[in-house]
C-alpha cells in the first residue's frame, strides 16, 4: 500500500515528518482517518489524539488548535499546540485545561454573545474528553 | 600629562572592559545560535499557514460577508502601531531603527490627521519613543522575564491586539521588528497585520480542496490565529537581530578597546623612557660638574 506524506508543525517546532499509511486526525466536525488518494481536504482540529500509523509504529500526539491540510499523497498538520503523547502529563492537561477555563470566562464576561460563549464551552468539554481518551482525569 | 601610574590605570581599565566586550559577544554569538534555529524551526508553520490562507483568502475574501480581519473595517481613521524592540540595550543601532522607523510611520500618519495608538513591546522601544509619541501609548508588554520566546507570549499580545480590534479601538494594525538578513544587516520592516495580507503562493497550481467546517468558519478560525502566527514570527527574527545586532557592536567595541590599549601602551613606554632619560641627564650632569 502506497503511503502518504506526514508532515506535523507546530510553531516552535517540527515534530514529525515520516511516511505514514494512514493518519487518524481529530478533525472539528469529527475524526477522520486520511490514507492515500483521500479527497484534498482542509479541516479545522479540536482537541484531541492525532494517530500516525507508520512502518515503525504508531505515534500518538496531543493537539490542539490549528488545521489539516490533506491531500493524495500528503497530509500536513499544523497546531498551535503538539505534543507527544508521552509528555502530556496531568500537570499539562490540567495547564491546558485551566486556559480553556480562562478563555470561557473572559468571553462570558465580555462577548456574552451565544457564539464565542459556546465556542470556549465546547473547548473545555473537547479537552476533558481528550483527557478521559489519554487516561488522564480533568479536575 | 598624565603620570605612569595613571596610564597604568587607564590601559588595565580598557583591558577589563575589553574583556567585558569581549565576553558579551561570545554570549551574542551563542544566543544568535539559539534565536536562529528557533527562527527556522517556525519557518516551515509559518509558510504552510501563509499558503493555506492565501488560498482561503482569495477564494472567499472578496465576499462582503468575509470577516473584519481581513476586509478591515472599512476605515483607516485609527491606526494601531505595535513597536517590537528588545529588553536590553548595548546592541548597536538595532532599538533605536526600529523605534526610527515607528516614529516617521506615526509622525507621517499624525501629519495626515489619522489617530494613532501604540503598543510597545520591551522596553528599549518605550524608552525610545516616549518622548515624542508618549501620549499615544496604550499598552506595554515587558518580556523582561522571559528567557526564551514561545508560541505563547505571542498569543497573549494577539489576544490582546484582537481584544483591541473587536472592541473597535483601531482599524488597521502595523507590527514595527527587525528583519533578520545577516550578523551585519537586520532591516527595521513595517508589516501590517490587520486587515490581514497573504502573499499568493508561488506555485498558482490550486487545488480544489474539500472544507470541513465551512470555508467561511476555517477562516473566522484561523484569521485570529494568523495574527498570533505574524507576531510570533516577528519576534523571533527580533530575537535573532537582536543577538547578531550585539554581537557586531561588541565585537566593534572590543576591536576599539584593543587599538586603545596599543596607544595606551605606546605612550606608557615613551613617558617611562623620558623619565629614564631625564634621570641619565640629571646624573651626568652631576657628574660633570664635578
Amino acid at each position: 500500500m502506497a503511503n502518504v506524506q506526514f508532515d506535523l508543525v507546530s510553531p516552535e517546532r517540527r515534530l514529525s515528518s515520516v511516511e505514514a499509511s494512514e493518519v487518524r486526525i481529530p478533525g472539528a466536525d469529527g475524526d477522520m482517518t486520511a490514507m492515500e488518494g483521500h479527497a484534498p481536504t482542509i479541516t479545522t482540529l479540536r482537541p484531541g489524539v492525532l494517530t500516525v500509523v507508520h512502518a515503525g509504529g504508531t505515534d500518538e500526539y496531543v493537539v490542539s488548535g490549528g488545521f489539516a491540510e490533506i491531500t493524495a499523497s500528503g497530509v500536513s498538520v499544523l497546531a498551535e499546540q503538539a505534543l507527544p503523547r508521552a509528555e502530556v502529563t496531568q500537570e499539562v492537561l490540567d495547564g491546558m485545561i485551566a486556559a480553556a477555563r480562562d478563555a470561557h470566562a473572559k468571553a462570558s464576561e465580555f462577548v456574552n454573545e451565544p457564539g464565542p460563549v459556546d465556542d470556549a464551552a465546547k473547548l473545555i468539554s473537547d479537552m476533558v474528553a481528550m483527557g478521559g481518551e489519554i487516561g488522564l482525569t480533568a479536575n | 600629562m598624565p603620570s605612569l601610574k595613571d596610564l597604568k590605570n587607564r590601559i588595565e581599565s580598557v583591558k577589563s572592559t575589553r574583556k567585558i566586550t569581549k565576553a558579551m559577544q561570545m554570549v551574542a554569538a551563542a544566543k544568535l545560535r539559539r534565536a536562529q534555529d528557533a527562527a527556522e524551526a517556525s519557518r516551515p508553520y509559518t509558510e504552510r499557514f501563509n499558503a493555506v490562507m492565501a488560498g482561503l483568502a482569495a477564494s472567499a475574501g472578496g465576499s462582503d460577508a468575509a470577516p473584519k480581519l481581513l476586509r478591515g473595517t472599512g476605515s483607516d481613521q485609527v491606526h494601531m502601531l505595535v513597536v517590537m524592540t528588545a529588553e536590553r540595550g548595548l546592541c548597536g543601532g538595532f532599538n533605536g531603527n526600529i523605534a526610527k522607523l515607528a516614529r516617521s510611520h506615526a509622525q507621517k500618519l499624525l501629519a495626515e490627521g489619522k489617530t494613532v495608538k501604540i503598543i510597545t513591546v520591551g522596553k528599549k522601544g518605550r524608552d525610545a519613543i516616549r518622548r515624542d509619541l508618549g501620549e499615544h501609548f496604550v499598552h506595554h508588554v515587558d518580556l523582561t522575564e522571559v528567557k526564551r520566546v514561545g508560541y505563547g507570549d505571542a498569543q497573549a499580545i494577539a489576544q490582546d491586539v484582537l481584544a483591541r480590534f473587536d472592541g473597535g479601538e483601531f482599524d488597521v494594525a502595523t507590527i514595527f521588528y527587525s528583519e533578520f538578513q545577516n550578523v551585519v544587516s537586520q532591516i527595521p520592516t513595517a508589516k501590517q497585520i490587520i486587515p490581514a495580507s497573504f502573499e499568493a503562493a508561488e506555485d498558482a497550481e490550486a487545488t480544489l480542496y474539500d472544507y470541513e467546517p465551512s470555508e467561511e468558519a476555517i477562516l473566522a478560525d484561523l484569521l485570529p490565529r494568523g495574527v498570533a502566527t505574524a507576531i510570533f514570527s516577528a519576534l523571533l527574527e527580533n530575537g535573532a537581530s537582536e543577538q547578531g545586532a550585539r554581537m557586531s557592536a561588541m565585537d566593534n567595541a572590543t576591536r576599539n578597546a584593543g587599538e586603545m590599549i596599543d596607544k595606551l601602551t605606546i605612550e606608557f613606554n615613551r613617558s617611562r623612557q623620558a623619565v629614564i632619560t631625564n634621570e641619565l641627564i640629571e646624573i651626568i650632569s652631576g657628574a660633570e660638574a664635578l
